[in-house]
């Protein structure tokens, strides 16, 4: 077991640094490749106000006119040890890890970041609660009861949740629960747990419940499917042959199974949403990640989207390392290969 | 939950059962397995009665297909009950299955009565320790500490013969041979002291070399609990030794049924014959062998009027047109020995000696 997670654990450094090399690959040697001067690059750093001169000296000073590996060097270095950065005639230290340096609003990435990292981890946390209680429970009852009125209309409406985009339904909700019916906060607010959490709640309930329709529709077909299949296993009927109470043998010997492929997709939907709910932050003017990348792409500000793609990927790494650690857990079989 | 999963569908009454009978210990009366599906009705079990008294070995025989497994799950209560139409009379003691209410039916399964399967693999759950699963058995049926289970669950797997035991109740089933695993399988059959053991092809997905060992241990323990066994297999070599009596199948119905050595040297139904000829035997060359039944099982959906073997039998023509349009009743032929076919018996004891016998 410790082998194991100590393989995944190296795996998961070398995806670090695979996605690093693929962050720079995008960011800086495709337009390299497409033609884009160093001066082009440096330019997209400082804004439109600055002079041909100031340019190609920020293109000197931020490296870009060196070899391309020097560059990664200085890359994966700012990463680790930290870097500075030219801002006029003084520099700034952009402490490691140094996700970037935004030129537009004079700070360094990383700390914005996470300044909106607690928005998008309560809209993630508190919406995978709510799928993973409903899509699960409904998939379950819908596979013992195949074929009843409730298989059949959990799974229309499921289909309804997965085919529908985020922002139609956020919408919707808004319109008819904030709006209309006034019981749910209209958007655009928020408010820290450690402030108030009944408030935190409030703002947060039909993000959630938007959000967690979506995810909890796909839950609901997938565990459907697993149940259906664990419970034609060989396995249960031993576990029925033992005499075992029907529950127990739902409970204990099917699901137990049919969870297992649901926690693999779990972390890395989890993992996803950390990184940023575009469409519900959007949808709801939530100030959380999704959003800050939105925002960053509309207004150029490259450095901020590499560093949003940056803690993205980490995120995604962290949530397969914690799957994979927690399926060796689950499934005694994984722990010998 | 478990009512409307389990069990067979009830289609008569409870029938009383008969005050001071000597009843045998597992009674099967006239079963009847039907599944309604798309393509039409199958009928899996279709009028089977047999019977096995405690520490008795009963061994079913037919190819794939003949209702054997579905016998053994109608016993159990193990089938679905929308989907089988199950009608007849399964007495377990005292005990009428097929009326019986699912959740005493439930009660007896793992307790009274149990079952080992043929895929022990698959068998077992994957996610819980070999000794996780043997206890949890136990512990269902008996109010003990987990501490006096393990301890249970060790003894068991010592006495089925697995090696160290007290190291290996910690082990997964993927971490244990097949054979080991089948061991493991007849140690959690017999937890509670079942005085039913139903094994279904227990030894089909094993190495030959193992086989034989699983059986003697089924013997063996069998003979130590008094237990009445049901052994099913589709080699009619397998129980000729072991069974106390055969019961052959055919398409959901006994075609021969008696005491071992009378229907192992003395059939007296062809399609006993052809099974004889399917027994592996180290002396002859496959190709020598003499009479593999040629064709297939029939379809349960539209099985054959007459005899439902006389698309295969090659003595179909020998009772006009019988064997085509009438069912032959089992009858006996020798003391407890029944067999079903048209043709004469005195034909039928002169064709085995003088054509059958000399090329098996
Ligand atoms: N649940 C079911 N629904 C429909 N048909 C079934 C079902 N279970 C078994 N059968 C059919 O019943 C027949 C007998 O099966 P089975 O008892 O498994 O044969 P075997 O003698 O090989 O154990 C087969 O044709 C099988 O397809
Ligand atoms: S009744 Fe006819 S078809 Fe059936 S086994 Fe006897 S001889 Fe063959
Ligand atoms: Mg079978």
């Amino acid at each position: 077991m410790a082998v194991y997670i100590v393989r995944r654990l190296i795996a998961a450094i070398f995806l670090l640094l695979i996605v690093t090399a693929a962050c720079f690959v995008i960011f800086f040697l495709v337009p390299r490749l497409g033609g884009a001067t160093p001066e082009d690059l440096a330019s997209r750093y400082v804004g439109k106000t600055a002079d041909v001169e100031t340019i190609h000296n920020i293109a000197v000073r931020l490296g870009f006119t060196e070899p391309v590996y020097v560059q990664y060097g200085r890359f994966l270095r700012g990463l680790v040890l930290g870097a500075d950065y030219p801002t006029g005639p003084t520099t700034t230290h952009c402490p490691a890890p140094c996700f970037g340096y935004s030129y537009l609003t004079q700070q360094p990435v990383l700390p914005e970041i996470l300044d909106r990292l607690p928005v998008t981890m309560s809209l993630a946390a508190g919406a995978a609660v709510i799928w993973v209680v409903a899509g699960v429970s409904t998939g379950v009852v819908s596979a013992l009861r195949r074929g009843s009125v409730f298989d059949r209309t959990a799974m229309s409406v499921s289909l309804a949740g997965v085919s529908l985009p985020i922002f139609f339904t956020g919408l919707l909700t808004l319109s008819v629960f904030s709006y209309t019916l006034g019981i749910t906060a209209p958007g655009g607010s928020y408010t820290p747990i450690e402030e108030n959490p009944l408030l935190w709640a409030y703002d947060l309930l039909l993000p959630w419940i938007t959000l967690a329709f979506l995810y909890a529709a796909g839950y609901a077909r997938l565990t459907r499917a697993g149940m259906l299949d664990t419970m034609g296993e060989d396995f249960i009927r031993t576990a029925r042959a033992k005499g075992l109470p029907e529950r127990t043998v739902v409970v204990r010997h099917g699901l137990r199974s049919a969870l297992t492929p649901i926690l693999t997709i779990f972390g890395l939907d989890l993992g996803l949403l950390l990184g940023g709910a575009i469409l519900t932050e959007s949808t709801f003017s939530l100030p959380g990640i999704g959003k800050y990348s939105v925002d960053a792409i509309t207004n150029n500000d490259l450095p901020k989207v590499l560093g949003v793609v940056l803690v993205g990927s980490l995120f995604i790494i962290i949530a397969n390392l914690v799957v994979d650690v927690l399926y060796a857990v689950v499934d005694p079989r994984v722990r010998l290969s | 939950m478990a009512e409307d999963v389990l069990a067979g569908a009830p289609e008569s009454g409870p029938a009383p059962r008969p005050s001071g009978s000597g009843r045998p210990f597992l009674d099967v009366r006239d079963l009847r397995v039907h599944f309604p599906t798309d393509d039409g009705v199958v009928k899996a079990v279709d009028g089977l009665s047999f019977s096995v008294e405690r520490g008795k070995r009963l061994g079913i025989v037919g190819e794939s297909g003949s209702g054997k497994s579905v016998t053994s799950l109608s016993i159990m209560g193990l089938h679905k009950r929308g989907s089988a139409r199950i009608s007849g009379e399964i007495w377990l003691g005292d005990d009428e299955l097929v009326a019986a209410d699912p959740e005493r039916v439930r009660r007896l399964r793992g307790e009274t009565m149990a079952m080992i399967f043929q895929d022990p693999l698959s068998a077992m759950h994957p996610y819980y320790t070999v000794g996780d699963q043997i206890m949890e058995a136990y512990r269902l049926h008996n109010d003990v500490s987990r501490r006096a289970a393990r301890k249970r669950a060790v003894e068991l797997l010592d006495r089925v013969g697995i090696p160290r035991a007290d190291a290996r109740v910690d082990d997964y089933p993927h971490h244990f041979s097949g054979g080991m695993r089948q061991r493991a399988m007849i140690a959690m059959a017999l937890s509670c002291n079942p005085q039913l053991l139903i094994a279904d092809e227990p030894t089909t997905a094993l190495d030959v070399t193992v086989q034989a060992q699983i059986l003697d241990l089924i013997v063996d323990l069998q003979a130590e609990f008094h237990t009445a066994v049901v052994i099913i297999t589709h080699d009619l070599g397998v129980v000729a030794e072991l069974a106390d009596d055969i019961l052959v199948m055919y398409a959901g119905r006994a075609a021969e049924s008696g005491p071992a050595v009378d229907v192992f040297t003395e059939p007296r139904h062809p399609y006993t014959w052809g099974l004889l000829g399917s027994v592996p035997r180290w002396d002859r060359e496959r190709s020598e062998r003499l009479l593999p039944i040629s064709g297939s099982p029939p379809s349960l959906i539209n099985v054959p009027p007459g005899c439902a073997f006389h698309p295969r039998c090659p003595y179909a023509d020998r009772n006009g047109d019988r064997s085509r349009t009438e069912r032959p009743e089992l009858v006996e032929v020798g003391p407890r020995h029944l067999a079903a076919c048209h043709m004469g018996l005195e034909e039928r004891a002169t064709l085995f000696h003088d054509e059958i016998r000399p090329k098996l």
